[in-house]
């Protein structure tokens, strides 16, 4: 499961670019600060590869391992 | 207590001055992360790190970080560090640096520090730029490359900061990008456990100043730049030189066993003056 902290994220897209199995997109819509807040669509496909969590420069990603 | 819907590096940091002051996109972010995924790797103890910094985008770092810090005047981080390590040397000191605050200013500091072999662990965020202050040009900018203080282009060629720590005695000499994050941690997990001057040159993106003056908008342009024009030092050493003329290499460059000048010091000491009593250092102890 991934969470995703909206006030933390400042929608630079890091994530969604360079997911190795492109889990994330981009959200149509605008949020309350005007950024465009990504959200986990494939997410069955996630291998829990941790690299999101590493790379937002936010720190606003957490993968939570399920098993 | 960590909370289970939060990343796992919020617990280091000071939640009350989250989210930080750096644009969307911004690599300090990512070297922070990879520096506490390295310090998980070491295992070392957050609470026995000082974190040391300048003046710069990337020195803003141990402001939002849970350990002692100190955030010095601009260019001396590694001279405060230097003071710090001779008076606690079972402490981990980590300087968080730019490109601006350890190459130009405290350039000096720096080649000395490093010649001295002293255990400091020594991050420089090199972005290529001056951000804080408007994108001026600094002693890292490729050649050729904007900014504010060179519209046509810079004409200084620039400072490589591994070869010149490497030849000035450093024992652990590594550069890594922000793309490379796994490799970057584990750059900083061997530079903790070195007992020895260790650098680690991170370069990061600055889209704000340094990609928008040079036809790269945001921070994928720039990423992904960094993806392509990165070459293994490995796979570099077999190239000829006119294949990786303004390609970027990475790698780890010195890995080597010197001694160390803190603890020189303390064995002189105990040579000269016998077992000393210990100098106290809280207000709490002693008589």
């Amino acid at each position: 499961m991934i969470k995703l902290d909206p006030d933390l994220c400042k929608g630079c897209q890091i994530c969604t670019e360079f997911c190795p199995n492109q889990v994330y997109e981009q959200s149509k819509t605008l949020d309350k600060k005007g950024v465009h807040i990504p959200i986990p669509k494939n997410e069955d496909e996630c291998s829990k590869c941790n690299l999101c969590t590493l790379m937002c420069p936010d720190q606003a990603i957490k993968v939570i391992d399920d098993d | 207590m960590e909370d289970v819907n939060e990343s796992p590096f919020i617990k280091y940091l000071r939640k009350d001055r989250l989210p930080h002051i750096y644009c969307a996109g911004c690599g300090n972010g990512t070297v922070l992360n990879t520096f506490f995924k390295g310090m998980e790797m070491a295992e070392k103890d957050l609470n026995n790190i000082n974190m040391i910094s300048g003046i710069g985008c990337s020195s803003r770092i141990p402001g939002y970080v849970k350990c002692d810090s100190l955030h010095t005047t601009h260019g001396r981080p590694i001279a405060f560090a230097l003071g710090l390590k001779i008076g606690n040397p079972d402490k981990d000191i980590v300087v968080f640096t730019g490109d601006g605050d350890a190459a130009a200013i405290g350039g000096n500091h720096l080649i000395h520090a490093a010649r001295r072999n002293i255990d400091l662990t020594v991050i420089c965020i090199n972005n290529s730029i001056y951000g804080m202050t408007g994108g001026q040009i600094s002693p890292t900018s490729p050649l050729g490359s904007f900014g504010s203080t060179a519209p046509y282009g810079a004409l200084e060629k620039p400072f490589d900061l591994v070869d010149l720590v490497s030849a000035a005695g450093a024992t652990y000499v590594a550069r890594w990008t922000t793309i490379h994050p796994l490799q970057l941690s584990n750059a900083i997990k061997k530079a903790l456990k070195n007992k020895g001057f260790s650098f680690i040159e991170a370069v990061s993106q600055c889209h704000t100043y340094y990609g928008r003056r040079n036809r790269m908008k945001s921070p994928l342009e720039m990423l992904r730049w960094m993806k392509e024009n990165t070459i293994n030092k490995t796979k570099a050493d077999k190239m000829e030189p006119e294949e990786i003329n303004g390609k970027l290499i990475v790698g780890e460059f010195v890995n080597k066993i010197q001694e160390e000048f803190s603890e020189t010091l303390y064995n002189l000491i105990e040579e000269k003056s016998g077992n000393r009593k210990k100098a106290i250092k809280s207000a709490y102890q002693g008589e």
